[in-house]
């Protein structure tokens, strides 16, 4: 039992930091759709860092790629106020391309000196608290609560839209990235083509689940966590093909959206905000 | 103290603002008396540092600025009260006044409150800091902006249309609050398409047509006749008369009770004749559009209603057939703008133009060209994307497009919302012409004036209770106004 | 300086922007070619090789047909606004259905429509399935039809794992070759399963037709562009979208039973009967621009990339990832140049 407690949450880190990553900056109107991408390549990064310069060189790098990336989703979302699904869509294609691309000479590697899961599991609970209390106690949380649910409001307010969009889209790409750099120094520390295997996905249908809300995230991500857990138990001692196992998450993710469809997002989420419309 | 001169703008081929210069001082209002569509809400946009000006500068006390953003503005000490409340409905109105603060990096939810709450303190306009946006009426909505814009001590405070969803006794209210603001040294620009309102408050009056400054008076040379002449570039005519209703009753309503989080809609009752106007007022939210809504088949009810002696069928499609118009809300809603004038045209008819399964758009475009006429919507051609017109053309799409099967019942709301005085007119007498002919209408509109100059008997809508009708003779605009701020005839 | 809408963009200013995209995306693309260790020149070139012999040429042509079917579809799709990024996965549907029929039912001159339509139907129910989702429960498509495509994947390869492995197969995944009757014919010794190609055709045509000159498309247009004025015009719009979602999945699961009975006369492992096509079908619906006439243009355009894609991989044993490289920059170069001509900068003030 505790066992299954221990594993779900370290089976659910991974999709509790990449979905905080979205949901903060969805809470600003932003879709982010590539999450996928970002976690892929910000793995690589964090792998190809960590056996160059060691584990912690790996996370910073984990979780710098990931920033730099969803500020390049902010070039397309914020600054060219392009369509933001099509944005997130390419730049999730792109991603899991070029990780394949550029991973291949890592194929196989092993890392010589794994992270502690647990250290980045605890790490991923202080962050679901701290962006609650961000978004709730500070003076940016404010301003990128107003940014999602009515930018044109919180302009003439005299708030900078596009500068509290690219922020929240770097600190979640951070997180984002950090995910990624769980996946491939903690979690499975190696890197295989696609080992992000749709947490990405999972973790964009959890921000919906949670309604936006991080400390709801966290109870989400572990539920899923349980259940990756209980696939893996199961495997083999139940009369059950394994490949119906491996597909449940993106059942049980139908399922989550069809239960939560309606839930209230922010007002003007997927919007472009644009001063003279 | 403030100064802006030669300011020109333009959006692509139209040109918002040709080199208007204005000057506001320290103590005074300045009304800017425009109609809709004249220029003003640009102007003042340059002036808040929504829009950049492609020629002329503006000077704040002696030294010119640049006002590249409405944070800018601020800190120059320009506050804007914009026409439609922008606040954040999901937030408190405490969370609403913040944004207008300096805050810390990271507060407390508590703390914020207190700190407002000692800024306000002896300010005459009261309101719940904590209350959700989302549950205040359009003029406590306006409160809080105003609240917020002086939250900043600002030195020229710009109020855009302030009045219009405001009740004649808001209205006094916030006459009485730009006086004291007044009397404290802020310069105050006023921006309005009511003379009335406009003569009431201002000390200097300019006047914009077609984005250029066509004359400026001090208030106490201004005379009506001068002003509107000066703002629509002639004389007005009278309003048209109504003839008076016939005895046949073409729609009647018994309980009708809407529901929707609650019921906005509670039990009302109430007949239309043949040849009838009956104008519904009410401060916004009370109800009206989901009466509306109701009657055009939109959205589910409860209560008797029949149609010529007959039950009221429950779908738009249906209703169309039988004779009911519908001019919705928002003008946006009853067209498709990257669709072509005669499709629009077309929206509630395309089904006639079926041969052999494929849609005939010969025959859709010949009639189209005969409504164009008829109607006299001005557009290029019965191909052009409905989007390239203006809206007074766009509401006589929605309008030809409602009447053309011969309509016995127009449900009309906010028809002349946005539109410049001869769009107005002409939708004006479209309606009347209908009338003439027989049909009856519902008329749900904030425009006080447009009631009553159209219809023949008035009721108001009152936290979704029926208040009235009481006849057009009977009622004028501070009674019209007590109805709907006190639920009595 | 200030950063803002700009109304009316010159035909010049577009092209611009588009050459600006276009070459940063080449840019980026060669920078990854140059990480990756060959030199970017010939991977272009590569890329590009398909249009060199007449060979190449018919794999563009084979790699056009599942485009084309759709591209077509979710051209329509998208214009109705039902955001379908599943058509992999009702792809995949199409050939399980078509697999089904040929590898189980009486072969006869029946087999091959048959095979067409139970595998375009099962694409049509599974995207059905997600319509419903979003008309009944507010379920967003875009993700329901992602995590669809992970569904069938797994569907597949317990099928050609399990159930219908093959007899004579030994350790590979995947199904006995179907019988001749459930064989498409092929232009020569090309790969191109010509039939499929006429629907694809047809499909284009038909759905240009459809939206454009009939009553239906008429309301399907009033819906995609503005929901709000189909509400009041009282159309049913729950109704229309599931129709074009139906559609889109439909020939979708046709492009599906045209690859598993024109090219590998088996049921395989997912990866291999569809090299992504799903995926690249939103381009070639996105650069049509909501018409579906003009994929007859656009498809091709993709179906050399996915073939310059696969030269790529023979020659440089490069990942066939390297598509989803380049869809993925083509895509973000569009919208990106999209949104840069509708936007200038004022210098002053």
């Amino acid at each position: 039992m505790e066992e299954a407690l221990l594993r779900a949450v370290l089976f659910g880190t991974p999709i509790l930091l990449a979905s905080l990553g979205a949901l903060l900056s969805e809470r600003g109107g932003v879709v982010n759709l590539g999450v996928e991408g970002m976690m892929a390549l910000s793995a690589l990064a964090a792998f190809a860092a960590a056996l160059e310069a060691g584990p912690v060189w790996g996370v910073l790098c984990g979780v710098g790629v990931g920033s730099l990336l969803g500020l390049f989703l902010g070039v397309f979302a914020v600054f060219l106020r392009a369509n933001q699904f099509v944005a997130g869509l390419a730049l999730a294609a792109l991603g899991l391309g070029a990780s394949g691309l550029l991973g291949k000479r890592y194929e196989g590697t092993p890392l010589p000196d794994p992270l502690p899961e647990g250290v980045l599991a605890g790490l991923a609970l202080i962050l679901a608290l701290g962006l609650h209390l961000l978004l709730s106690r500070t003076r940016y949380g404010l301003y990128l609560r107003s940014v999602g649910e009515n930018p044109k409001a919180a302009d003439l307010f005299g708030v900078s839209v596009d500068g509290v969009r690219y922020l929240a889209l770097a600190l979640g790409g951070g997180m984002i990235g950090l995910a990624g750099a769980y996946l491939s120094l903690a979690y499975r520390p190696s890197w295989t083509d696609g080992m992000t295997s749709g947490l990405g996905w999972v973790a964009i249908a959890l921000v919906i689940l949670a309604g936006w809300q991080p400390l709801r995230a966290v109870l989400g991500a572990y539920f899923f966590g349980l259940l990756f857990f209980l696939q893996f138990r199961l495997q083999g001692s139940v009369p059950i093909p394994s490949e119906a196992f491996a597909a449940m998450p993106y059942l049980l993710v139908i399922l989550v959206l069809a239960l939560s469809g309606r839930a209230r997002a922010p007002r003007a989420l997927g919007q472009p905000f644009d001063r003279g419309r | 103290m403030l100064k802006l001169e030669n300011i020109t703008k333009r959006f692509g081929p139209v040109v918002a603002n040709h080199r208007v210069s204005l000057e506001v001082a320290r103590g005074e209002v300045l009304a800017l008396l425009g109609e809709n569509g004249a220029g003003k809400t640009t102007l003042v946009s340059i002036l808040y540092g929504l829009y950049a000006p492609d020629e002329g500068r503006i000077l704040l006390e002696g030294k010119e600025v640049r006002i590249p953003s409405p944070k800018a503005a601020q800190r120059l000490g320009i506050a804007l009260v914009p026409q439609h409340p922008e606040l954040i409905e999901a937030h408190t109105v405490a969370e609403n006044l913040a944004l207008g603060l300096d805050l810390p990096l990271a507060f407390s939810r508590r703390a914020l409150v207190r700190r407002l709450a000692a800024l306000l303190e002896g300010h005459p306009l009261g309101v719940d800091l904590e209350a959700p946006v989302a549950r205040l009426s359009a003029g406590e909505k306006q409160r809080v902006e105003l609240l917020r814009a002086l939250l900043n001590r600002p030195r020229v405070l710009v109020l855009d249309e302030p009045t219009s969803v405001l009740t004649p006794k808001e209205v006094e209210g916030l006459f009485q609050e730009i006086r004291r603001l007044k009397a404290l040294g802020l310069a105050v620009i006023f921006i309005s398409h009511k003379l009335e309102e406009v003569l009431a408050i201002a000390d200097r009056i300019a006047v914009l047509r077609a984005g250029e400054k066509v004359g400026e008076v001090w208030c106490q040379e201004a005379d009506k006749d001068l002003l509107v002449r000066l703002m629509v570039g002639r004389s007005l005519a009278p309003p048209p008369k109504v003839p008076p209703p016939r005895k046949e009753v073409v729609l009647e309503v018994e309980d009708l009770l809407v529901p929707r989080h609650g019921f906005p809609v509670q039990g009302v009752s109430f007949a239309l004749r043949a040849g009838e106007v009956l104008g519904i007022a009410g401060v916004a939210g009370s109800g009206q559009a989901e009466l509306v809504q109701a009657l055009a088949g939109l959205r589910p009810h409860q209560g008797r209603v029949r149609f010529l002696g007959k039950p009221w069928p429950r779908d738009p499609m249906s209703l169309f057939r039988q004779g009911v118009a519908h001019i919705p809300e928002e003008r946006s809603m009853g067209v498709v703008g990257g669709m072509s004038v005669a499709e629009n045209l077309a929206l509630r008819t395309y089904p006639r133009f079926v041969r052999r399964g494929l849609l005939d758009y010969r025959a859709m475009e010949m009639e189209a060209g005969g409504l164009i006429q008829r109607y006299g919507i001005r557009t290029p051609s019965p191909r052009t994307p409905v989007r390239f017109l203006s809206g007074g053309n766009v509401q006589k799409v929605i309008l030809a497009r409602e009447l053309q099967g011969g309509a016995r019942l127009l449900l009309a709301m906010h028809p002349t919302y946005g539109l410049d005085v001869g769009a107005t007119e002409e939708v004006h007498g479209r309606i009347l012409e209908l009338v003439q002919g027989g049909a009856a209408v519902l008329l749900v509109s904030e425009d006080l004036d447009e009631i009553l100059a159209l219809s023949h008997r008035v009721a108001a809508l009152y936290h979704g209770r029926f208040v009235g009708p009481v006849p057009r003779e009977e009622a004028d605009r501070e009674r019209l106004g007590r109805m709907m701020t006190e639920g009595r005839v | 300086m200030r950063w803002e809408l700009d109304p009316s963009p010159s035909l010049w200013k577009v092209f611009l922007a588009y050459s600006l995209f276009v070459a940063l995306a080449l840019l980026l693309l060669g920078l990854l070619f140059l990480l990756y260790g060959v030199s970017p020149l010939k991977a272009y070139g590569l890329l590009l090789s398909p249009l060199g012999d007449s060979l190449g040429l018919a794999e563009v042509g084979r790699r056009t047909i599942p485009l084309l079917l759709i591209g077509a579809g979710l051209a329509l799709a998208f214009r109705v606004g039902f955001f379908n990024i599943g058509a992999e996965g009702q792809l995949l549907m199409g050939a399980v259905g078509g697999a089904y029929v040929a590898l189980f039912l009486p072969p006869g001159p029946w087999t091959l429509p048959l095979m067409f339509l139970l595998g375009g139907g099962l694409g049509a129910v599974w995207s059905g399935l997600a319509a419903w989702l979003r008309v009944r429960f507010g379920a967003n498509e875009i993700l329901t039809t992602l995590m669809q495509n992970y569904l069938v994947y797994y569907l597949v390869v317990y099928l050609v794992a399990g159930p219908w492995k093959g007899q004579m197969v030994f350790g590979f995944l995947y199904t006995d070759r179907f019988p001749p009757e459930a064989q498409l014919p092929r232009l020569g010794d090309t790969l191109v399963h010509w039939p499929t190609l006429l629907l694809g055709i047809a499909a284009a045509l038909g759905l240009q037709l459809l939206l454009f000159r009939t009553p239906l498309g008429f309301e399907w247009r009033i819906l995609g562009e503005n929901p709000q004025a189909a509400r009041y015009l009282g159309l049913k719009g729950g109704r229309l979208i599931l129709l074009a979602a139906l559609l889109s999945g439909f020939l979708a699961g046709l492009a599906g039973v045209g690859e598993v009975a024109g090219i590998h006369l088996r049921l395989l492992e997912p990866a291999q009967i569809s090299l992504g096509y799903g995926f690249t079908a939103i381009l070639v619906a996105w650069l049509a621009r909501g018409r579906p006439l003009w994929v007859l243009f656009t498809a091709p355009l993709l179906g050399l990339i996915l073939a310059g894609g696969d030269a790529l991989k023979l020659a440089l044993s490069m990942p066939f990832r390297v598509v989803d490289v380049v869809a993925g920059l083509l895509l973000l170069s569009l919208i990106g140049a999209e949104a840069l001509s509708q936007r200038r900068l004022i210098w002053r003030r």
